[in-house]
């Protein structure tokens, strides 16, 4: 009788942030649908209510079936039957579940039976599944391949796999080998075209692909022959009816056990080529990408919610010196530091997927009229924004998912370190999220450029210090612009150096010194819709300004010409 | 095949099983505000049962009937977000102060309106766990009845087979259609509310609930007849107005006691059978067991 939605009045919070008008007008083109398609809304509070009911399924399912089959799905895992993957009987269960409520073609069109739902609220019900079974959102998350099927795909391709997604069918992005990790470009799996029969065929290996042997597969492979970068790389679509891939093994993980990690043999696998050859890791990839960081985003926020309430319920029960432990300030101190994390990152997470949602409409749209002037330039500054928010929220969210249940399972003593409590499995599902879809290294790399050009700071300035904050919290404020200004002196400083390895060996210093201070705006905003978000910005930013003082002290006291003495 | 048609009876249900401490009055009489009125769990047990013969036999239907005030409405809704296809809500103050007599006769009645194939309910109410319901309307009907099934293995325009759990181990059993079943909690869940279908059916009202709606819900309503839950007064089906409601009621109840459970003391046993013998005898006298 656990509802994981309606125990957590924060998801409901951000449903309701000012910019949802926007996006759900757009979204649902000023609700002209509801006309045509009896589950369309006819205005925007019935849309809201809409996802809000929608939710609240999810998390019913998340608290009723999908938390409970967890420790189970860990210990069992997923196993390898003839080639192919079976998945631990309760992963199965919560599929099937999961089906019958309909929560798949969340955010596609109606016309293939999708829920037409903007990314917001998509990403709260990952983020649900993921407080109850990180290893499931995994699953259920790659749902998001089909927008990329959606926005790049033929018309007849589209007919064919998005309402097979809206169905249940479960998708994988196979873009990993054996030596293609991060340096995506090295990808050596083949596709031929063979001209009789009109037909692209896959030969070779990929490794690491989750829920490799899901229905729908979006394939990375190397189309042009005698190409060894990423512009001989096309994006395909495997149909798993064709029976032409094996699974050769599932990884042993240390978390996210529930979730099948394969290693696939493609033999002779019948492909069709989705959108341009040759664009597959330049521009389908990015998307993909793009979109997967954002779900790692919502994974990373529900695994720290679970920790998080794990560490606070372990603390109020847990008595030594004759007391709960929550009252001694060493563990409190931590609990809130926790709380204030955790509200931070998924303050950003949905503010980057609003960002999302703004762009990413105004595109769609486009493929149906034209957009004018302002429109045009709206879409180009929200997909800015997005795509400097979307490396951030990552590197935060996922990087805080570790810290909050690394402290929580701290919290539990030595109790933490047995198997009898569910903390240990919250550390060690989050401990893949700062690693894969880019590592935090490489979400630095992606938003490193945010701060060099000045954009995060051009945002914070020109929207964040601008809004309205109640005359008693201005102080924070004014904290913040003083952590705005550090970032760009400090920024400044380095890009004087005029060393594109200096600035490299700075870059997460600098890219978490914006982020302590867009997070600190955001919650400072949530603050003023809501006043228990105000001790947790309180917190955040009194934690945030000591780590842009560390961060500025250290770019400030360092000598360029030293950088040679870390070099191994 | 033209499917089978199958009603399923449901109950609106104070929420007994979290009770607090507000769950009770002073009187004695339960707290209604205090408890959440929900879908009777053992109903949603019968209508998973409904929903499967429903999936496996094309063109049946599944409806709800329930009686009670307009606010029961809320349990055919849920049914309907769960895969029924509407449902009938028998609401009247002639019924009011039915005991499992005149409830049965009045469901009975509402039924013979609507010439079903299959009649399935859960075993009993939580509210008053008398499991009476069920068995009587099937008397009432002239139907055969099989009660604690479990399971529907098959089912076909003619003939049921059907699992039983007993108390001592489980029966199958066939049965000719029409016929009413009872289902057993430790029957399949139900399925969840489905998204789309929340999206489709959740301006669905009887039509006491909409009696002040305004004109845009009335132009919907019209434009999609799906949304209207059928309301049944004491006019609309054929009955004696003395067998209904508290007339029709024989149950009178004496006294109601207010039993609070508190731990006192523990007892402990040494582990011997003349010790663990001496305490059943004990709880068989005191009426604790048995």
């Amino acid at each position: 009788m656990a509802n994981f939605y309606t125990d957590n009045e924060d998801i409901k919070f951000h449903l309701g942030h000012p910019l949802m008008k926007k996006i759900v007008d757009l979204k649902e083109r000023n609700y002209t649908q509801a006309q045509q398609y009896e589950s369309a809304p006819k205005d925007f509070e019935d849309a809201l209510d809409n996802y809000d009911k929608v939710l609240e399924i999810v998390g019913e399912i998340c608290g009723d079936v999908v938390a409970v089959n967890a420790e189970s799905v860990d210990n069992e895992g997923p196993h390898v039957v003839d080639g192919h993957v079976n998945y631990a009987a309760g992963t199965q269960q919560n599929i099937d579940v999961i089906n019958q409520a309909g929560l798949n073609g969340i955010s596609l069109p109606r016309e293939y039976n999708g829920l037409n739902f903007p990314i917001v609220p998509f990403i709260m019900a990952a983020e649900l599944v993921a407080r109850a079974d990180a290893g499931l959102q995994n699953i259920w998350g790659l749902q998001d391949c089909a927008e990329t099927i959606n926005e790049f795909a033929s018309a007849e391709q589209k007919a064919k796999y998005l309402p097979r997604v809206s169905a249940g069918e479960t998708c994988a992005m196979d873009l990993t080998e054996p030596d293609a990790g991060s340096d995506l470009q090295a990808v050596q799996l083949k596709a031929t075209y063979n001209e009789k029969d009109n037909t692209w065929y896959l030969n070779g290996v990929k490794r690491f692909i989750t829920n490799g042997d899901g229905h729908i597969s979006l394939v990375l492979a190397r189309s042009e022959e005698g190409t060894n970068d990423g512009r001989g790389l096309s994006m395909f679509i495997y149909d798993r009816n064709s029976n032409a891939v094996t699974v050769r093994r599932i990884e042993n993980k240390l978390g996210i056990k529930g979730s099948p990690t394969c290693e696939l043999v493609f033999k002779n696998a019948p492909a069709e080529l989705v959108g341009e050859r040759k664009m597959g890791l330049i521009k389908y990839v990015m998307a993909l990408m793009n979109a997967a960081r954002l779900g790692i985003g919502a994974q990373s926020t529900g695994i720290a919610e679970a920790a998080y309430r794990e560490g606070l319920k372990y603390a109020q029960e847990r008595k030594q010196f004759g007391k709960a432990i929550i009252e001694f300030p060493a563990i409190y101190e931590m609990l809130s530091n926790m709380e204030a994390k955790l509200h931070g990152i998924r303050s950003v997470l949905y503010e980057t997927a609003r960002f999302v949602d703004v762009y990413k409409t105004y595109y769609h749209i486009s493929k149906e009229r034209a957009l004018d002037k302002d429109e045009r330039n709206e879409m180009k500054e929200y997909q800015k924004l997005a795509d400097i928010y979307t490396p951030l929220q990552k590197l935060f969210a996922s990087e805080y998912a570790n810290e909050i249940s690394y402290d929580a399972l701290q919290i539990h003593g030595g109790s933490g370190f047995m198997k009898d409590y569910p903390i240990q499995r919250y550390v060690r599902d989050a401990r893949i999220t700062n690693i894969y879809e880019g590592t935090s290294q490489l979400q630095v790399v992606a938003a490193i450029r945010g701060v060099t050009t000045g954009q995060y700071l051009k945002h914070i300035r020109e929207v964040y210090e601008k809004a309205q904050i109640a005359p008693e919290q201005e102080y924070l404020k004014n904290t913040l612009k003083e952590m705005a200004d550090t970032l760009e002196r400090v920024t400044a400083a380095v890009n004087a150096v005029g060393n594109p390895e200096y600035t490299d060996f700075h870059a997460r210093r600098l890219v978490e010194i914006a982020g302590y201070t867009v997070i600190g705006h955001l919650l400072l905003q949530d603050a003023q819709r809501a006043d228990r978000f105000l001790k947790s910005a309180e917190i955040f930013i009194k934690y945030g300004q000591a780590k842009v003082c560390a961060h500025a002290s250290f770019i400030d006291n360092f000598n360029p010409d030293l950088l040679g003495m870390y070099k191994k | 095949m033209k499917g089978l048609k199958i009603v399923v009876l449901a109950k609106q249900v104070p929420d007994t099983r979290n009770v607090g401490k507000d769950a009770m009055k002073a009187d004695g009489t339960v707290n209604r505000a205090a408890l959440p009125a929900i879908f009777n769990p053992e109903d949603l047990n019968a209508l998973e049962q409904a929903l499967r013969i429903k999936d496996h036999n094309e063109g049946s239907t599944v409806h709800i009937l329930t009686m009670g005030p307009g606010r029961a409405a809320e349990i055919i809704r849920e049914a309907m977000f769960r895969g029924a296809d509407g449902g009938y809500l028998l609401s009247d103050r002639a019924f009011a102060g039915s005991d499992t007599l005149a409830t049965s006769y009045a469901l009975s009645c509402a039924l013979r309106n609507l010439s079903a194939d299959l009649i399935i309910c859960g075993r009993q109410a939580i509210d008053g766990d008398t499991a009476q319901v069920g068995p009587q309307v099937a008397e009432k009907l002239g139907l055969p009845q099989v009660t604690y099934a479990e399971e529907i293995l098959a089912c076909n325009e003619k003939q049921l087979t059907i699992r039983r759990r007993l108390e001592r181990g489980i029966e199958v059993v066939t049965c000719p259609v029409p016929a009413v079943i009872t289902v057993n909690g430790s029957a399949a869940p139900c399925r969840p509310r489905n998204a789309r279908r929340v999206m489709k059916y959740k301006y669905a009202k009887a039509t006491s609930e909409v009696q002040n709606a305004d004109e845009d819900y009335i132009s919907m309503i019209n434009q999609r007849p799906y949304l209207k839950i059928t309301e049944w007064s004491v006019n609309d089906i054929t009955c004696e107005a003395k067998d209904l409601g508290l007339s029709g009621s024989p149950t009178k109840v004496k006294t109601i006691e207010n039993v609070v459970f508190q731990a006192k003391e523990a007892k402990v046993l040494e582990a011997s059978d003349e010790a663990i013998d001496a305490m059943m005898k004990e709880l068989i006298i005191n009426h604790t067991i048995g």
